[in-house]
């Protein structure tokens, strides 16, 4: 098989659109976890993010109320999950695992009557220099708003928890919530603003899925992608260019065992399907091997509640 | 006078007799077991689409959705049988061994499953769709349509189902176009959307201009769309999801066999059968054909429908050989129902092997 540069470039924006979800979710939810907070209930906010989109596109006709709409039901929800872990102190795992039912849950409800509807057309941007460069232009051009914030947003969360104060704070409360609150910082609110981000950036990846990546609404959509966001996370140890990295390697593996396919590799396809999930794992253990960094870079109250008063 | 009230007494007896016996046979109550959401706008939503047909002719229905294939269906079975419901449909391959189980222990409630073949106790049906019948017209507008000759398909999972439907596709797209290739990529899902698009994106960037689908949901088509190919909905009409990709689609029309067997139930006129319809029978229905086909296409097509619903033609007419050359059907004969329910080999000229 001969293969020309521009089906290469193909190839490489196709992976780039299939990790797009996938960075979203994940710089959400490693803004949540390093404030200290567990949240297992990505999928539940990216698919109600995903039906909150496609039923707001298809009621008002607006693209924009649309998406924020999206991002203001992850916020929406999360805020349910933030009032019981902060307000009421309930565990962070169970929580969040019932925020991930009630979301698949309430999409479902919510979504039975935009069933079959086809989405509407979202706009893509530079379109008319798609075909200018060989290999760069279709990598570059021709994608949409969405597409290019997603690419922006692991450099945007790595200098904001580096860089800046706000930063610095969230790294605080998540490391050692008892000191945060003795230099007066307020950890309750800190924690609450980063699980709303968290269910923002979920809501928003799951509005990508219903009206950008696949425009449509059908159940359980998400395919638990909020899932191998959450791995991701983790797998990174917190870093947001790793989670670029891992997002591109699942995508792309996903992306290059279909082609492996098509051109009839003689590999098991099971194997081929698997791929995905292994590589992506074994990548990023080998990658964030260090276990110095490591607990450098696990905050440390990940999961544990706060309590002012004890 | 006494004759008076004893004929009127006896004659509103009779009256009632007859509004009860009356009411009993309307009250029959039929109950679907699905696998998936009613809103997978798919193999599910066109179950709950023939129970709505149920419903419509004036019957009682209950269902229950998103039954795993396991103990649970059991338990599922066990409940609708309890409470009061005559017929049950259980719509998923899977659900063969707990259905005929229940279906002992409950001799007086009608079982109805759908693509299995076990029939164990009397009061077990079953009941598929002929859907390679629509492949095969599926196959004769790819061979026609396409200029690359390569042409794209999403499969499944390697069951007989999909197999056939491969087969019946490829052998039909030769017959009209002997140079063409049919790339086949397992999605390993039912529906996906986000997997189902990234497979057809493969297909598609590896020079395929027409894709068909063995998956579910409409994120192929619209890729199609997207990309400036042709496509071919799956279980519904998707044409409004892909106006210009999408050439024709093969619809799952379960509803008339849902009211005839229900009305069965109520009329007392139920017996087992084993039931297998095609396009002749309305089960499997083909929308309307795109204008972007030639009209000398969209002829033959009809031609083609018409010759497969009379039974003129059949899909898997010989001669049929498999990949290595073996003779499948002699010439003039057609593969007949037991080879078509266990197909789990490709024709010629299919390329790879299927996933073990």
């Amino acid at each position: 098989m001969i293969i020309d540069i521009n089906f290469v470039g193909l190839i490489i924006a196709s992976i780039m659109a299939s990790a797009v979800p996938l960075i979203l979710a994940s710089c959400g939810e490693l803004i949540t976890e390093r404030s200290g907070v567990l949240n297992l209930g990505v999928e539940g906010m990216m698919i109600i993010g995903a039906i909150s989109g496609f039923a707001l596109m298809t009621v008002t006709g607006s693209l924009i109320v649309a998406v924020f709409g999206a991002m203001l039901a992850g916020v929406l929800i999360s805020t349910i999950f933030a009032f019981l872990t902060q307000t009421l102190i309930t565990n962070h795992v169970a929580t969040g695992l019932a925020l991930t039912i009630f979301g698949i849950g309430i999409s479902a409800m919510i979504g039975k009557n935009f069933v079959g509807i086809p989405g509407k057309e979202f706009p893509i941007l530079f379109e008319s220099l798609k075909d200018t460069i060989p290999l760069i232009s279709p990598i570059l051009f021709g994608h949409s708003i969405v597409f290019y914030f997603a690419f922006a947003l692991p450099f945007m969360t790595n200098y904001f928890l580096k860089k800046t104060k706000l930063g610095l704070i969230v790294r605080a409360v998540g490391d050692s919530p008892e000191s945060a609150s003795n230099q007066g910082i307020n950890v309750r609110l800190v924690r609450y603003a980063c699980i709303l981000y968290g269910g923002a950036m979920s809501g928003l990846a799951g509005a990508y899925l219903s009206m950008i990546y696949t425009p449509q609404w059908i159940e359980n959509m998400t395919g638990g992608r909020g899932w191998i966001a959450l791995a991701l996370v983790v797998f990174s140890t917190w870093n947001p260019i790793k989670i670029l990295i891992g997002a591109m390697i699942f995508g792309g593996l996903t992306i290059i065992q279909f082609h492996m396919q098509a051109i009839g590799v003689r590999i098991p396809v099971q194997f081929l399907t698997a791929l995905p999930y292994i590589v992506t794992i074994i990548v990023l253990v080998v990658i964030s091997r260090d276990s110095r960094k490591i607990r450098l870079s696990t905050p440390s109250s990940l999961g544990k509640s706060f309590h002012k008063d004890n | 006078m006494h004759k008076f009230l004893i004929r009127s007494f006896v004659s509103s007896l009779v009256l009632l007799f007859t509004l009860t016996v009356a009411a009993v046979a309307k009250d029959v109550k039929a109950a679907f077991v699905y696998i998936g959401p009613t809103g997978d706008h798919g193999w599910t939503y066109q179950h709950d689409v023939g129970r709505k047909a149920v419903e419509a002719a004036g019957f009682k229905t209950t269902y229950v959705e998103g039954v795993p294939e396991s103990a649970d269906a059991e338990r599922v079975l066990r409940q609708l049988a309890n409470s009061g419901h005559d017929v049950i449909f259980t719509t998923s391959f899977g659900y063969m061994n707990p259905t005929n189980k229940v279906a002992k222990e409950f001799p007086n409630v009608k079982f109805e499953h759908a693509t299995g073949y076990k029939r164990e106790h009397p009061n077990v049906s079953t009941y598929a769709a002929r859907f390679y019948e629509g492949r095969t017209i599926l196959g004769t507008i790819a061979g026609t349509m396409t200029k690359s000759n390569v042409i794209g398909y999403v499969a499944s999972f390697p069951i007989p189902e999909v197999i056939r439907g491969i087969n019946s596709f490829t052998l039909a797209a030769q017959k009209v176009n002997p140079n063409i290739k049919t790339k086949i990529v397992w999605a390993f899902t039912w529906y996906d959307p986000g997997k189902e698009a990234e497979a057809a994106k493969a297909l598609i960037d590896q020079g395929a201009d027409v894709i068909a689908q063995h998956t579910d949901s409409t994120a192929i088509v619209q890729m199609a769309e997207k990309a400036g190919v042709y496509a071919f909905g799956q279980a519904s009409d998707m044409d409004k999801f892909a106006p210009k990709a999408v050439l024709t689609s093969v619809e799952n029309n379960w509803g008339p066999y849902y009211v005839d067997r229900v009305k069965a139930v109520a009329n007392g006129t139920w017996n087992q059968k084993d039931t297998w319809h095609g396009i002749g029978d309305g089960m499997v229905v083909i929308s309307d054909l795109d204008s972007q086909m030639p009209a000398d296409l969209r002829s033959k097509v009809k031609k083609l429908q018409a010759d497969l619903a009379s039974g003129k033609v059949h899909s898997f007419t010989g001669p049929i050989y498999d990949q290595k050359g073996n003779l499948m059907v002699a010439e003039g004969k057609t593969a007949d129902d037991g080879m078509l329910a266990g197909m789990m080999t490709y024709v010629k000229g299919v390329e790879g092997d299927i996933p073990k």
